[in-house]
């Protein structure tokens, strides 16, 4: 059985794959949006390295990780949206009837999401590194980094699923893409939590679960091996994923009402 | 084993099958089928009559409402993985993912179909050439035609080797020829593979020419069934118009008619009678009429058609059901 399940999730898989990369609409932004606000922030607000406290050599050094969640964000909408369309399309029935089990669909397709995040985070950290950015935590680090970030890609692309099977509308996952872009800029994404000026600000930051993804992803760059900020980081993306994972899955077992 | 191969060999059978929606919409309402192995049985209907829900439910998409249906033998509210083995679907949209190649579609849905990846490519080869897709297997299914499409989705359905096969309006859109293309595939498949074939049309030349036995469904209730011949049978006899080729004739050619038959309606210029003895005494109606030197410019057989039929059950033609049905969406 769970060779018949894992062999089902590597063939929808390698179809999410697939059809992503041969969309240059989808793979493009992904890629390019993050680098080109990196490279923008790293330039523009460089010289916030120079407020007290501040925790990195360089902007580019604190600002490299934030590429890594926009990569992340893309991942949720192209999950979601991709889901969406199967069911928009009668892709979803065709599935159904098949042997396929649900969530091996549901799998598949996040594995997909997992390895665009795979092959985009690679791409952020070789440009930021020829930039200039340093891992402190090193090649290891590095490794731990990219691996990170597929799992925000999951947990967010677990919740585009939720949105996508619930819905079965491109379009409303699409419109979700700016709710979580505030949830973005609410978090400790563009400056240390101790550094936030406003108290209502702080506050919020330090309930928002991104910001945990955020200085775990972070601490591998600027600080090296900080074991606190990792498990903290951690926890909140498997926390993240087990929700998506178990509202998308109740979400699809609703929509595929096969008998 | 045994008892596999007795049941996987059972049509389609359907007791009271109902599919109720929110707003206490009943889209099917208490159908009852026996569709026989090997027998390509057509579902007659306008849009909105209930024969896409009918279908979802006998593939397992949509738990019935009430009722009961066995497919292949096996219950498709309780066996529905059971069902599944066994029957393929082409759906009324040709669901079919752009940016996989006509031959990746193969590979997947074989796949999921536990088929070993030697055999999923020679299936694909195999079929891609029964529907005329060779040349086209690896180009992306975006680039296709609707004809090539819709012959993809067929070919995919059969890609299992199911022994039932459920056809989903496989016409619409279609120009003739590719629909006649896929009539004959259709009609090889029951031929010569055996598979039963359950296909909905809104096309009564497709239900006429193709299916062994039609079911004429109107507001989620069959209202006729039988074959073709049965049911325009059930309607009345074929009737002959004749237009003098000179008007001065027409009384004469009146009192020649009426030996075949009780008059009918006819064109300002023609008279018409329907025949006592059916189409077969057509040619006793043109010897006659040459036997008494009445020359005639036109000569037509009517006979009864399927529309007909529908006329006779429901008070209205299957053009018209449509027009109604879609003023009913609109209101």
């Amino acid at each position: 059985m769970a060779r018949e399940t894992l062999h089902e999730v590597a063939m929808i898989a390698n179809r999410s794959v697939r059809r992503t990369l041969r969309q240059p609409a989808l793979i493009v932004p992904v890629v390019l949006f993050p680098l080109m606000l990196l490279a923008i922030n790293a330039s523009g607000l460089n010289v916030t390295k120079r407020i007290p406290n501040f925790p990195a050599d360089s902007y580019l050094d604190f600002a490299l990780v934030v590429t890594f969640m926009q990569g992340g964000l893309f991942a949720a909408t192209t999950a979601g949206t991709e889901l969406a369309t199967d069911i928009e399309t009668g892709f979803l029935n065709r599935l159904q009837l098949t042997p396929l089990r649900a969530p091996a669909i549901l799998i598949g397709q996040l594995a997909g999401a997992m390895v665009v995040a795979f092959l985009s985070s690679l791409a952020y950290l070789l440009v930021g590194l020829a930039a200039g950015a340093q891992v402190k935590a090193g090649v290891g680090g590095a490794v731990v980094l990219i691996a990170l970030a597929m799992l925000v890609a999951l947990a967010f692309g677990a919740l585009g699923a939720i949105i996508g099977a619930r819905t079965g509308s491109a379009e409303a996952v699409q419109g979700m893409f700016p709710l979580l872009f505030v949830f973005f800029f609410l978090s400790s994404m563009n400056l240390p939590r101790n550094l936030i000026q406003a108290e209502w600000f702080r506050t919020i930051a330090t309930w928002n679960p991104i910001s945990y993804l955020v200085e775990g992803l972070r601490s591998l760059v600027i600080t090296g091996w900080d074991g606190t900020a990792l498990w903290r980081c951690l926890v909140t993306v498997v926390a993240i994923s087990v929700v998506g994972f178990l509202g998308a899955s109740s979400s699809l077992r609703t929509r595929m009402a096969r008998t | 084993m045994l008892t596999y191969r007795a049941m996987s060999h059972d049509g389609i059978t359907a007791k009271g099958l109902v599919r109720e929606f929110k707003g206490a919409i009943r889209a099917v309402d208490g159908i009852e089928l026996d569709v026989q192995r090997g027998e390509i049985y057509g579902f007659l209907g306008p849009n909105g009559a209930g024969k896409s829900t009918t279908v979802h439910m006998l593939t397992t998409l949509l738990p019935p409402t009430a009722g009961t249906a066995t497919v292949a033998g096996f219950d498709v509210s309780t066996q529905g993985p059971e069902v599944r083995r066994r029957i393929g679907a082409a759906l009324q949209e040709a669901a079919l993912d752009n940016f996989l190649t006509g031959r990746e579609h193969f590979e997947l849905q074989g796949g999921l179909h536990g088929l070993a990846k030697a055999e999923r490519g020679a299936r694909a080869v195999e079929l891609l050439e029964r529907v005329g897709l060779t040349d086209a297997a690896d180009r992306k299914v975006g680039g296709y035609s609707g004809g090539m499409k819709r012959r993809l989705d067929l070919a995919l359905a059969l890609v299992h080797r199911p022994s039932i096969l459920f056809l989903d309006e496989p016409t619409t859109g279609l120009d003739p020829q590719s629909r006649s293309a896929l009539w004959s595939e259709v009609a090889r498949l029951a031929k010569d593979d055996g598979v039963t074939v359950f296909l909905t049309t809104q096309y009564l030349e497709e239900a006429d020419v193709l299916a062994d036995r039609v079911g004429i469904i109107d507001q989620g209730r069959i209202v006729a069934e039988g074959t073709p011949r049965e049911l325009k049978e059930q309607v009345g006899r074929s009737s002959v118009e004749a237009i003098p080729a000179n008007p001065d004739d027409r009384g004469a050619i009146e009192a020649v008619l009426s030996r075949f038959g009780e008059p009918a309606a006819a064109s300002p210029k023609g008279v018409a009678v329907r025949l006592d003895g059916g189409s077969e005494s057509l040619g006793q109606v043109v010897r006659a009429l040459d036997a008494e030197g009445l020359e005639i410019a036109h000569l037509q057989l009517n006979a009864p058609s399927l529309d007909d039929v529908f006329l006779a059950k429901t008070g209205r033609s299957l053009e018209g059901a449509e027009e109604d049905r879609a003023e009913e969406v609109v209101a």
